[in-house]
């Protein structure tokens, strides 16, 4: 087990350098810069700000530059909030984006299995089919689709919740959020589950549990629900991910504040930093929760040796 | 005897701008005032900086209209309220301004703002250290040396700005500019406090770090979710300040700030916050809360002046008669906005264009003209004339895009392929040059004519449409040495639209906010220079 974590932080080291390269040099490649504005800015004046920004250096200087200050855990100065450093920007607005990808997880995950295994004992009853049209649903409903629907329901009409905001994290600026952020999660699991369940109860094992006469729910619960998990496990790793650092659709229909616009929108603003402190942010944990994962796996499966 | 003669106008003018009305929150008599005054405000999106000196839009510059105040700011329809400055004097050529600070003007950490502050802040706006965008503003305003010290070739104490004594601040321009006073209320104009921009560097405007002399201060600042604002209570006008408490939203998206509103989670909306779709049933359902004010403003199309066909005066004529405005701002855009023939629009103080030659015409003459016109050019249905319109990704310039293609393909049998590019490509591309006709549009940084024509100036780099002509250049270089420069400005939209059609002038823009009805206060202006100081919550 130790020698496998060593192993995966190593194997860390050269992808997230690719990545920071690759994203490094798609950036700078796009067409427009951070300066890029309606003004047009005046030539002297752009040399002014690309020399605070390092960028009348070479590109290759510019490039070792970043790699040197990265090592030092510093992301630079966000282009577009020229108030903030990257590190500030991450620091405000991470812990946000993951409180409601928090939530959304465990929402998802208890809801989404939960339906799937009930949807995979009944296979092809009425609730089988509500399940499994709700997880349809769910799927192709987009979150900017019921993130308006919730607010139109539960703001506009009935005054119930905020239209959005974040007020610390209070529950009442979490509902919303939390259900645009896991619908899609919810369905995607449970049909993952049902897959995963109906294929375990077929098996060989499940028919000598239930010749030796065990009960239903032990049989479920003890037997069936390990193994059935496997698929599911295996999705919860980038989906976790994909939770905790937002969605630029919630950040902006609830104004939350959190993580996910600045993704898009470091992109749409050539915001340099901003977008590789993103993308490396994303890109670590993805390795750390593959490698969490594959962790998992062993205690899930005794078949699987590290 | 001269210099007495100046020193009389002045005084003349220096009473007159001495008496205007100080504003302030009046509220009415008879009005109840609500417990809780906290004014919740869409801000647009999140600014870049609240820094003054570096603020480049208007999230930025509103946000700064609570926090800072410089030497005059604008009232009701626009007319200049005195801010820092109780007055000012200017010699007879307008290139000397002078102003008295009033004594009881404090920053937020109690110090009072002097002559230093405007010193340090105009010094600070063309130091190419600070690399503000905006450093260009200086120049504009003609500011001796500005454009030097930009350029790196002057040393920053060598801009005309000069602290006479503690409250004297003096303006030396290298050229007449009688509208200079207007320009101070654009907030890279602002002071700046010495101490704190010197100890912070550019983390000054942190909420920890800040000190401001406007109505209000920074509280907190969380990017992408909200900012507050708290009364400074060493304004000196803060007895007559209402509102307690600001929280301002930077939300973009018209129809997430037009949920908001009716949840009632904001007040007051921005200035774009109606979404088009929503704006026929809010006048039903809303009437008194719907405001739209003309604006500073205008949408136009360049067209390539460099390129063929676009070289010819005919074809862009051509092109320019056969755009129905009428039907553009009735069914397309739809929300109050003014069709527009003249590149000025008419609302600008101290010049009102006259109506050129084609605006005249009924709309079926301009498509004859038209006609008439594209032919002796060279195109006809045997050889039409095809080319690309290019604008930013949105759905209201794909629509506009869409209804004047085919006013082009009706009228003149134009066949016209659409590209959209995402915003800043599209700005490279619309700089650069590499295309045929583009979207454009612009909104006035300050209440007067120049900064509209100033944009087809040869020299200009925001000279989209790369029109060079010059006696168009000539004109604008007149209009900086006059006291009276509407005859020339007159000239100049003659040459560069009835005779040149450099542009194709669209329509004038509004600003259309949503305001509940508990709002009092609220004096809008053609530049949204609202400050939440002058408003106040009523009882409801």
């Amino acid at each position: 087990m130790f020698r496998f974590i060593v192993k995966r932080l190593l194997e860390a080291i050269p992808t997230l350098w690719a990545l920071v390269t690759l994203s490094f040099f798609l950036m700078r490649f796009s067409p427009g810069s951070p300066f890029t504005s309606e003004r047009g800015i005046p030539p002297a004046v752009l040399a002014n700000l690309q020399a605070k920004y390092h960028m009348n250096e070479p590109l290759m200087n510019q490039y070792f530059h970043y790699l040197w200050d990265l090592l030092h855990g510093n992301l630079g100065y966000s282009f577009r909030f020229s108030d903030y450093t990257i590190n500030q920007l991450i620091a405000q607005s991470f812990p946000i984006s993951a409180e409601i990808g928090f939530w959304s997880f465990l929402v998802a995950i208890s809801l989404g299995v939960l339906c799937g295994v009930f949807a995979a004992l009944r296979q092809n009853s009425l609730l089988d089919y509500g399940v499994m049209t709700f997880a349809n649903i769910g799927m192709v409903l987009p979150n900017f689709v019921i993130a308006p629907l919730c607010i139109l329901f539960f703001s506009i009409k009935h005054h119930w919740l905020p239209a959005g905001g974040w007020n610390g994290g209070a529950w009442q600026y979490l509902i919303m959020p939390v259900i645009a952020m896991s619908t899609s999660y919810i369905a995607q699991i449970a049909r993952i589950t049902r897959g995963s369940m109906i294929e375990t109860m077929h098996s060989n094992f499940i028919r000598t549990a239930r010749a030796k006469g065990l009960p239903k729910a032990r049989i479920i619960i003890r037997h069936a629900l390990r193994p059935a998990m496997l698929p599911v496990v295996s999705y919860l790793g980038p989906a976790f991910v994909g939770i905790v650092t937002g969605s630029v659709v919630v950040d902006q229909f609830f104004g939350t504040g959190g993580i996910g616009q600045n993704f898009v929108n470091g992109a749409l603003n050539r915001d340099y930093s901003l977008v590789m402190g993103v993308t490396i942010l994303i890109g670590t944990l993805t390795i750390l929760f593959n490698a969490i994962v594959d962790i998992l796996y062993v205690f899930i499966d005794p078949k699987i040796r590290l | 005897m001269k210099k007495t003669k100046t020193l009389i106008a002045s005084a003349i003018l220096a009473a007159s701008f001495g008496a205007m009305q100080v504003y302030a929150a009046n509220v009415p008599a008879g009005v109840q005032l609500a417990k809780d005054q906290v004014l919740v405000k869409g801000g647009e999106g999140e600014p870049q900086t609240i820094d003054p000196q570096k603020v480049s839009g208007t999230p930025g510059s509103l946000r700064d209209r609570d926090l800072f105040e410089g030497l005059y700011s604008e009232g009701k329809d626009g007319v200049l309220v005195p801010g820092v400055a109780e007055s000012y004097t200017v010699n007879k050529d307008h290139t000397v301004y002078t102003f008295k600070l009033r004594h009881d003007a404090k920053w937020s950490d109690g110090s009072p703002v002097t002559a230093e502050d405007f010193v340090f802040g105009f010094q600070r706006l063309v130091d190419p250290k600070t690399a503000s965008t905006y450093s260009y503003y200086a120049a504009l305003a003609g500011i001796k040396n500005a454009q030097n010290i930009i350029d790196g070739k002057d040393k920053v104490s060598s801009l005309g700005v000069k602290a006479l004594d503690a409250h004297t601040f003096q303006v030396t321009l290298d050229h007449s500019v009688p509208y200079f006073v207007k320009m101070t209320v654009n907030a890279s104009l602002f002071p700046a406090p010495k101490k704190v921009v010197e100890k912070w560097g550019d983390a000054w405007t942190k909420p920890e770090h800040i000190v401001s002399n406007g109505a209000y201060k920074l509280k907190s600042w969380v990017v992408n979710q909200k900012m507050v604002f708290v009364r400074n209570h060493d304004y000196w006008n803060d007895k007559k300040t209402v509102i307690n408490k600001v929280i301002v939203l930077p939300i973009i998206d018209p129809s997430v700030e037009y949920n908001r509103y009716m949840a009632g989670d904001l007040d007051m909306t921005s200035n774009q916050g109606i979404p088009t779709n929503r704006y026929h049933e809010l006048l039903k359902t809303v009437p008194n809360q719907v405001k739209v004010t003309p604006a500073l403003a205008v949408y136009y199309y360049d067209f390539n002046n460099q390129k063929p066909p676009f070289n010819d005066v005919r074809v862009r004529k051509a092109l320019s008669y056969a755009i129905d405005r009428n039907i553009i701002t009735k069914y397309v855009t739809g929300t109050g906005e003014i069709p527009a023939y003249s590149f000025t629009p008419p609302d600008v103080a101290g010049f009102k264009a006259k109506e050129p030659q084609y605006e005249k015409w009924t709309q079926a003459e301009r498509n004859k003209k038209a006609q008439e016109l594209l032919k002796a050019a060279g195109f006809d249905k045997s050889h039409p004339l095809n080319f690309t319109l290019l604008y930013n990704t949105n759905e209201n310039h794909k629509k506009i895009a869409i209804a004047i293609s085919a006013m082009w393909k009706k009228t003149l049998g134009v066949n016209v392929t659409l590209d959209n590019q995402e915003w800043k490509t599209f700005l490279n591309t619309r700089q650069l040059g590499n295309y045929q006709v583009a979207r454009d549009g612009w909104f006035g940084d300050y209440n007067e004519a120049s900064t509209f024509l100033s944009l087809l100036d040869s020299n200009s780099s925001q000279n989209n449409a790369k029109y060079k002509n010059p006696a168009f250049d000539k004109l604008m270089d007149e209009t900086a040495k006059v006291n009276n420069p509407a005859p020339y400005y007159q000239k100049a939209e003659d040459l560069a639209i009835d005779q040149d059609m450099a542009v194709a002038p669209i329509y004038q823009y509004v600003t259309k906010r949503l305001l509940k009805p508990y709002v009092g206060g609220y004096m809008p202006n053609l530049e949204d220079n609202i400050y939440t100081r002058d408003m106040y919550i009523i009882k409801h």
